[in-house]
This record gives structure tokens, sequence and C-alpha cells, in this order.
């Protein structure tokens, strides 16, 4: 069964067509890549599963019930997190407080008047955080302000913030731009390893050896339209994909 | 790296605690140890310590807390003259009301954020402050203020069968008068009360969830947080100590007037607030208290003061002196005091108690080199503890 479908969804900005008729299936416990040239609507896309733009018609259903209309917070709470493509993260705090605040939001629900107990104090909590920074190998800097880590990094951290709070299904916007090749294939065993967890994800992502090391199954968008779908084998060789990305140069 | 820890909490709290207690004793050679100004530390101590909870912590700049210090202080009067001239009904009620307003007013002003909701809270108490003056002075007896008077009710000191003997009498806190240093105290304790529950704020999730707020309120969202009843808590919170601040104001001096919900007054508490250093702990009681001393001492030196402490210079000399400088003392102090500001400002952004943890740093870092070892107080280490 689709843990994800999205039927029929558009959006515009102005006059610009952003989403045309975007569908898509997600299997359950599956890694689903979105590709696409630059502009060809993939975070508008995750834009509107996540609450922070509402399509202007369609549908998003999530576990069968609908993502619509219901506040960005009410969707994490059901079970969605999101890595952005530029990341929000909270640069005046620690790393270990970046991870902590997740953490507690998994366990404590939308709000929780807890103002007399020690944050530091609460060993659950704090052992969860500590040990999601070491699986992305932060751990060291633990203490540090997060507004002072590389771009990678931030990534990194982003990434466990999201982790943490074992979510149901994971979006991941261009979640190794800005990596080294060591961080990337770090960042790659990663994702393999939640995927153990049963975790489903949506990754958007412009390195091809990102998408062949982890995919089930790609959709390619260009100008708001999912063009073309199927295994990372099928996609490599379909000529609309090779003439949406001008002659196949990425792939 | 300074880390916030139980035991050195407790350390502060405890150093902070003989601190306020003995104010009278250390304060006493700059010559601000009389009752009058220690009162005034204490409840503008009070004040800043709420206002630091909600702007310190979650970044809403308030333009109208002063709103809320007046209704502490109108319901204190209203207290006093219908209930008891014991303190305990007044600050009860004073924070209450106020809680209620704080509810109101937030509910409506954190539906904008940043210049709006700033906007909003100053339009608020602007208009409190204008209402008091008209339509309103059945309550607040308009620009005359709301005093006491002989005849009273008093209900429940009545029913205790207590009826004044001559004149209106004294505010008291179970018979023991509330003026002069027993008012001090009685104000001081409060305030001691009022840090320590900031403190556990600050250190407790909820605290960290308004941190959230302030660094990024979108990842907030996306994180499952809700962010609105997390401002709105800290929003009456600190509207609550700002009641317990007016009313306070009311227990040592039992009238209240309009000029008390003045923009000016809300101005001044996120002065004392920026000053000292916000979304620290112990920054907005400094700032309060640099801020009430100025007041009242720098503006109380006048040319006379002035010739007398350059007495020593001949007489041109002395003369130029005190033209300088009686620019800034007297009714120049503001200029002082902007001055001071503009500094901290400028070149300590984190207020007084950055500079403090600068010079502390440094020193620790120069111990360190002398004793071989290596010195590491990163910049990039974060510092909640101070
Ligand atoms: N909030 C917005 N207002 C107006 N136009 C927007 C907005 N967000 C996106 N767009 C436009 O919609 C189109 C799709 O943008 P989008 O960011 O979804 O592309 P993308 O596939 O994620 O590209 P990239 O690979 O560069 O990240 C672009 O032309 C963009 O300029
Ligand atoms: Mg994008």
């Amino acid at each position: 069964m689709g843990i994800l479908e999205v039927r029929d969804v558009n959006k515009s900005f102005g006059g610009l067509k952003a989403l045309n008729k975007v569908e898509l299936d997600v299997e359950e416990g599956s890694v689903h890549a979105i590709i696409g040239p630059n502009g060809a609507g993939k975070s508008t896309f995750l834009n509107c599963l996540v609450g922070l733009l509402i399509p202007d018609s369609g549908s998003v259903n999530f576990n069968g019930n609908s993502l619509l209309g219901i506040k960005p917070h009410e969707i994490n709470q059901a079970g969605v997190s999101r890595v952005f493509q530029t990341p929000e993260i909270f640069s005046d705090l620690s790393l270990l407080d970046n991870v902590v605040i997740p953490t507690l939001a998994s366990r404590d629900g939308a709000f929780k008047l807890n103002g007399w107990k020690r944050a530091d104090q609460d060993s659950e909590i704090i052992v969860r955080a500590e040990h999601m920074l070491e699986d992305v190998g932060l751990i060291d800097k633990r203490n540090m302000h997060a507004g002072s880590l590389s771009r990678g990094d931030k990534r990194r951290l982003e990434l466990a913030m999201c982790l943490v709070q074992n979510p149901k299904l994971l979006l991941l916007d261009e979640p190794t731009a800005g990596m080294s090749r060591a961080d990337t294939n770090n960042t790659i065993d990663l994702l393999k390893r939640i995927g153990e967890r049963g975790i489903t994800k949506v990754i958007i992502e412009h390195d091809m050896h990102v998408v062949f090391s982890l995919a089930d199954k790609v959709s390619v968008m260009a100008q708001g339209t999912v063009i073309a779908e199927g295994s990372p084998e099928g996609i490599k060789g379909d000529p609309r994909v090779q003439e949406a990305y001008l002659g196949g140069a990425h792939l | 790296m300074i880390t916030a820890t139980p035991r050195k909490d407790l350390l502060l709290m405890g150093i902070f605690t003989l601190a306020v207690l003995t104010m009278p004793i250390w304060l006493a050679p700059i010559g601000a140890s009389y009752p009058d100004l220690l009162q005034r530390f204490a409840i503008f101590g009070i004040f800043a310590i709420g206002f630091n909870i909600l702007f310190g912590l979650t970044g809403y700049l308030s333009f109208g807390h002063a709103a809320f210090l007046g209704v502490g202080s109108y319901t204190a009067v209203w207290s006093f003259k219908l209930l008891s001239m014991s303190v305990v009904p007044a600050v009860i009620f004073g924070v209450i009301t106020s809680g209620l307003f704080a509810v109101v007013i937030g509910y409506i002003s954190l539906r904008r954020s940043g210049i709006y909701f700033s906007i909003l809270t100053l339009a608020f108490a602007q208009m409190s402050y204008n209402l008091a003056y008209s339509v309103l002075t059945p309550i607040t007896n308009g620009e005359t203020g709301l005093q006491l008077s002989l005849n009273d009710p008093r209900a429940l000191d009545s029913l205790v069968g207590v009826t004044p003997t001559s004149g209106i009498p004294p505010t008291n806190f179970f018979g023991i008068e509330m003026s002069g240093y027993s008012g001090f105290y009685f104000c001081a304790i409060l305030m001691i009360i009022g840090f320590y529950i900031s403190m556990r704020i600050f250190r407790s999730p909820f605290g960290m969830m308004l941190r959230a707020v302030k660094s990024n309120s979108n990842r907030m969202s996306y994180t499952g947080l809700n962010m609105r009843p997390y401002t709105l808590t800290a929003f009456v919170i600190s509207g609550m100590y700002a009641g317990l601040a007016g009313s306070l104001m009311a227990v040592t001096d039992p009238l209240a007037g309009a000029e008390r919900m003045q923009w000016t007054a809300s101005g001044e508490v996120v002065l004392m607030t920026i000053l000292g250093g916000v979304g620290t702990l112990i920054g907005p009681v400094i700032g309060a208290g640099v801020i009430k001393y100025f007041e009242n001492i720098f503006s109380a030196i006048n040319e006379n003061v002035l010739h007398g402490i350059f007495d020593f210079l001949p007489e041109i000399l002395q003369d130029g002196a005190v033209a300088v400088l009686s620019l800034f003392v007297g009714e120049g102090w503001h200029l002082t005091l902007g001055m001071l500001f503009m500094l901290i400002v400028v070149f300590l952004p984190g207020g007084m108690v950055e500079g403090f943890t600068r010079i502390y740093s440094r020193i620790r870092n120069k111990n360190n080199k002398n004793n071989g070892e290596a010195g590491s107080v990163g910049s990039a280490e974060v510092q909640p503890g101070e």
C-alpha cells in the first residue's frame, strides 16, 4: 500500500505553473528519488507536502489521511519530517540542544508546559540525542554553536534532528549538496542504515551516485510535471529523461 | 566553557540571595543604600527579570509591558481600599489581574511577529494609558491618580475588627509596616523568588522551546512544535512579573497613576534588559540597578556638588570642568545614560554580562597559560551559564 498518495496536485505562482498535475505514489519502506533539472518544481512539491505551501488543487494523502489544510507541526506529529534544501537548524543553540528539541517534540507532543524540570537532567532524552549525534559523527561537537558548523555538517545535523524523531516518512531535499565525496558516502551509509529501520524516504537529489546507491524507484520531474517513473536502471535509458537533462549530460 | 549544572546554579542562587539581602551594606559607599532607592532596585529588577523571559528567550520585543505594571498597581490599591491593608491579597490580585490582561493582549498581539508584534503591544499599552485618563476614570481616578482614603471600606480589616485609630493605616505584611527597610526586604525576597523561577524556566525544556522560537521558528513548526502556546505562556508569565512589580510599587507607596503605563516606562524595561544582557539570567537585574542608580544619583548631582568635587583645581579649570560635566548630571543624566547605552550596544551587544564574561575568560586564559595548560576557551562554544 502507498504510504503517500499524491493526486493531481497543481500550484501556480502568479503566471508560473510550478506544479502541473503531479501524481506520486510512495511505497511504505521504500526509497523514492525525485530527480529533475533546476526549477523543475521539486522543492515546491515538498513544500506542498509539509504545509509550507497549500496546493491550488489536488489531494495529498499520508497513511490514508489528507495532509492538506493541517498545520506544519501537526504534519510532523503525524510522522513526516523534512530536511530542507538550505539547512533549517537552530543556529544560536548547541548541537546537543538542536537534537534534544526534536527528541522532546516526539516524546512530549506539540506543546507541554514543562517549566520546572531541568532539561539537562532528562537522561532518557539526552541519551537518545547523544546517540543520534554519534550516528551522524557530530558527537565531538556537541557543545558547539550549530551556526558555526560547515555547510555539510549543518546538513548532517538537520538529518539527525529529523531521524531522532523516528519519522514514518522522511523527506530529503538534496541532503548531500555541499558535502565532500567522503561525507556524501558517509551520508549514503547512514541513510542505508536507517533504511533498515523501515523509514520511508523521498529524496530529491542531483547527485546520480547517491540516487543509484539508494533509490528503489525514481520519478523524473520537469517543468512542474512528473515526466517519467521507474527503477533507476529503467530511468537511465529513458529518452525523455535524457532530453529533460539536455542530452543526458548529468546521467 | 561555562555550562550550567545544578551545582553551579545552586551556587549562583546562593550568591545572588546573599548579594541582594546585603545590598543596604555594600551599596552604602556609593550612596545608594537608602530604602526608597533599594525598593526601586528590587521592583524594577522583578520587572526586568520577567520581561527577559519573553524578550530574552523568545525574542518577541514587547513595547507595552508598562500596561501590566499599571494594572498591577491599580489592582493593589483597590485591594487596599476594598479588602485590606495587608499586602498579601494586594500582591496576589495584582499578579492575577495582570496575568488575565496579558492573556488577552498576548493572544491578539502574538498573531504577528517582529515589528508588528511590538507595534501591537505598544498600541495596547497606549490605549490603556489613555483610557485610564478618560473613560476609566471611575476606576483609575484619572489625572489625580488612585489614592487611599480614610473612609475606604477595607472589608477584611473591619471583619477582623481592625479599625484605624488615626489616619490611613499603613500597608503591612502580617503587621510589619511596608515602608523603609522592611518594605525593601519584602520586595527583595519576592525578587529572589522571581529570580529562582526564572532560573528554573531557563533550564527547563519549556525554556529551551522558547529559545527555539527565537532561533528558528520555521524549524520549530517542522519539528512538530506548536509555537503559539509557548509564546503566549511566556507572554503571560512576563506580564505577571510586571503585575507583581506594579503591585509592589503600590505596596511601598500606596497610590497608582496612569503615567505608570506610559510608553516611556515600557521603553525603560527594554533598556534595562539590553543594558544588562538580553537572554542572560542576571543581566536584567544589573541593568535595572544601573538605570535606577543613574536616575536617582546622577540626576541629584548639581553644579554646587560638582564645584565641591573640583574644589582643589584653580578657579578657571574648576569652572571649565563643572561646565562640561554638568551637561552629564542633574537634568542631563539622560545624556550619560544614553552614551553608556550606545557604548554597550556597539561594543558589547551581549550587555554588561558579556563584558564580565569576557573579562573572566581573559583572566582564566592567562591563568591557564601560566599553568602551561592549553587555554581552550573556544569562542564558538555555547555559554548558557552566566
Ligand atoms: N514562493 C515562490 N514564489 C514564486 N515562485 C516560486 C516560489 N517558489 C518557487 N518558485 C518558482 O517555482 C519554480 C520551481 O522552483 P523549485 O524551487 O520547486 O525548483 P526545484 O526543482 O527545487 O529546483 P532546484 O533543483 O534548483 O532546487 C521555479 O521557477 C521557482 O522560481
Ligand atoms: Mg529545490
